[in-house]
């Protein structure tokens, strides 16, 4: 693989609107260590930045994304060819304003959009890495984004933010790094994957690795792709990210390209068509490995199991700010259990915001345009910057 | 965003009465802490390390744009998930005829924090009387400002009843105001006479 040889004061220099990417390798000298005990050496990272660096290097924002997302937040990504996912949330006068903060979004560990994961090649044996990549955490993913922000020689962190697992990173940093996290966005996410959770990954794992063209993760070479489980993991897990009264107000029972039911399996309704459209545009861009290890990663997330399943401990004595938001329809992270962090915070002292935003459009919510959610992460980023006397670039 | 520099000053002039009796750099929760006034009020003008529940979105909205720690919630519920003696100061502002159990909530009060104030209207004001008792209405006014079958004031008090709930809890009041529809505070001293004259009735209390 190429690396790219990384010069500090690239990252001084202001980049433009739709930001700048890059690959890192890290590990050369001492190599990341998983949870599972298991290491690697010599991985790449890749990341993409927006904005300028400030003098004493205080004014950085990292964006962590989400299961299937990638660090093509702004900007066209070069996988799908669109804009990025979070042009909404980030840029120039945006909440997250490129204009005075630093933004860094770093693809996650096992991911397919730059950073080392199931796909990349295996140093050992010069092939895809397949199911003898190992298995890995959102600890892991956070361990990973610690090594390459000491790469590029940024010890704290102003604020970091993120949906969904973009969410579980951000406070896995905030419980893993206290010291070095100022202030703590976690949006739509929650604290530990509940029963319901995992068994929405197995349906989307089990879809996967019941499709012959899987071959136990050996098919990169192949002709033949796993594509039609992917699609079907997809689909299931897209139904999670919408809401009922969403899905009723935009399809209802529609039926697609037709006056009346064909009394057969074709797509009859539009939801069907719908899904099938979002299954196969997926199964392009993502990798079905790399499926099976984040939601593997997602899976195995619990900050309180070390902890004999008390959140508030995780925090005990933290300093950093929290803002916790959640969203009236999103039933697969509910406002119960942003709640839950809200509270566990509360009794241990910390500082927390937490807000119910009313959005009926399920979990997916935090990707949609959202005036009080931009209104609040604004409000919140630029007090607590004015507040801690960060300089804009 | 631009910090509005206006709005310390602008607060209602019932809350700068409850400012007054917060002292600087101590800790407070304020309990229905709508848009946070209050709260950046004390944070900017008294430094103190402030916190809020509010159940009303746009309330919680605003507070977090104005940097204040601030959760949605019911307080009645939320408040029970602080620990005990927390907080210096607990302020609960024209509130407590909106608990379900304004006896418990009394109580929690004093469990998180080591001192509570508390601000209700004063059912005993005698415009109440005269409406009650000539016109045989519930009143509607400034401080009571809803039809009685949509108030979200179920548990309306007078000062006096506020007094000897009090006395019943082993609450002792440590300092008591009696506020006029102007929000000022009156020089009255009196029981009868400020359970009469007085639109809101303000207390400090503490554990006894």
């Amino acid at each position: 693989m190429i690396m790219l040889f990384f010069m500090n004061q690239n990252i001084d220099a202001k980049t433009g609107e739709d930001g700048r990417a890059d690959v890192v390798t890290l590990g050369r000298d001492a190599p990341l260590r998983l949870d599972s005990g298991e290491e690697i050496s010599a991985f790449d990272m890749a990341y993409k930045s927006w904005g300028r660096l400030n003098k004493d290097r205080s004014n950085v924002v990292l964006v962590c994304h989400a299961l299937t997302g990638d660090h093509y937040v702004r900007g066209i990504s070069p996988i799908t060819g669109k804009r990025g996912w979070w042009e909404n949330m980030v840029g120039p006068g945006k909440p997250v304003d490129t204009d005075r903060y630093f933004v860094l979004c770093i693809n996650v560990l096992g991911s397919c959009a730059g950073t080392v994961g199931p796909a990349s090649l295996n140093p050992a044996t010069g092939k895809p890495y397949g199911l003898d990549f190992p298995v890995i955490t959102i600890g892991d993913m956070v361990r990973a984004q610690a090594m390459l922000l000491d790469h590029l020689k940024i010890e704290t962190l102003f604020s970091v933010i993120g949906g969904s697992m973009g969410g579980m990173q951000a406070l896995q940093w905030a419980a893993d790094y206290p010291e070095r996290v100022k202030t703590a966005i976690a949006i739509a996410t929650t604290w530990r994957h509940s029963a319901q959770n995992i068994a929405f990954h197995e349906v989307g794992r089990q879809a996967i690795m019941a499709d012959v063209n899987w071959k136990g993760g050996r098919y990169l070479d192949r002709e033949e792709q796993p594509h039609a489980g992917l699609a079907v993991a997809r689909m299931a897990a897209h139904i999670t990210y919408m809401s009922e009264s969403g899905l009723t107000s935009r399809f209802g029972r529609n039926l697609q390209d037709r006056d009346k039911l064909a009394f057969g399996f074709d797509a009859d309704f539009q939801i069907e068509s719908y899904l099938r459209h979002q299954g196969i545009s997926f199964v392009d861009r993502f990798d079905a490995n790399s499926y099976l290890y984040i939601t593997r990663a997602m899976d195995y997330y619990d900050l309180s199991a070390d902890h004999d399943g008390v959140l508030a401990k995780v925090f005990q004595g933290t300093k950093t700010r929290f803002c916790v938001l959640s969203f009236t329809s999103d039933w697969l992270y509910t406002t119960e259990e942003s709640r839950h962090i809200a509270r566990s915070l509360n009794a241990i002292g910390a500082r927390v915001s937490f807000a119910d935003i009313d959005m009926d459009k399920g979990h997916d919510s935090f990707l949609l345009d959202c005036v009080e959610m931009d209104g609040i992460v604004r409000g919140f980023l630029n007090s607590e910057a004015e507040m801690m006397g960060v300089q804009g670039s | 965003m631009n910090i509005d520099q206006s709005r310390a000053s602008d607060i209602r002039v019932d809350l700068l009465e409850i400012a007054r009796v917060i002292d600087s750099g101590s800790t407070v929760l304020d309990v229905g802490c709508g848009d946070g006034s209050l709260l950046d009020y004390l944070v900017r003008e008294k430094q103190v390390d402030g916190r809020g529940i509010e159940l009303s979105p746009e309330g919680v909205n605003r507070s977090i744009a104005k940097g204040l720690s601030v959760i949605q919630g019911n307080a009645e519920e939320d408040i029970t998930f602080y620990p005990d003696d927390c907080f210096d100061y607990v302020i609960l502002s024209q509130t407590l005829q909106a608990m379900k159990r304004p006896d418990r909530m009394l109580e929690q009060l004093l469990r998180v924090g080591r001192k509570a104030v508390v601000s209700f209207p004063n059912f005993g004001h005698w415009r109440v009387r005269l409406s009650l008792g000539l016109f045989a209405t519930m009143p509607v006014n400034k401080t009571l400002d809803y039809p009685w079958y949509a108030t979200p004031n179920i548990h309306f008090c007078t000062i006096r009843d506020f007094v000897n709930l009090c006395d019943k809890l082993n609450i002792h009041v440590e300092q008591t105001m009696a506020i006029n529809s102007k929000g000022y505070r009156m020089p009255l001293h009196n029981l009868a006479l400020a359970n009469l004259m007085a639109t809101q009735g303000m207390y400090v209390i503490t554990r006894k």
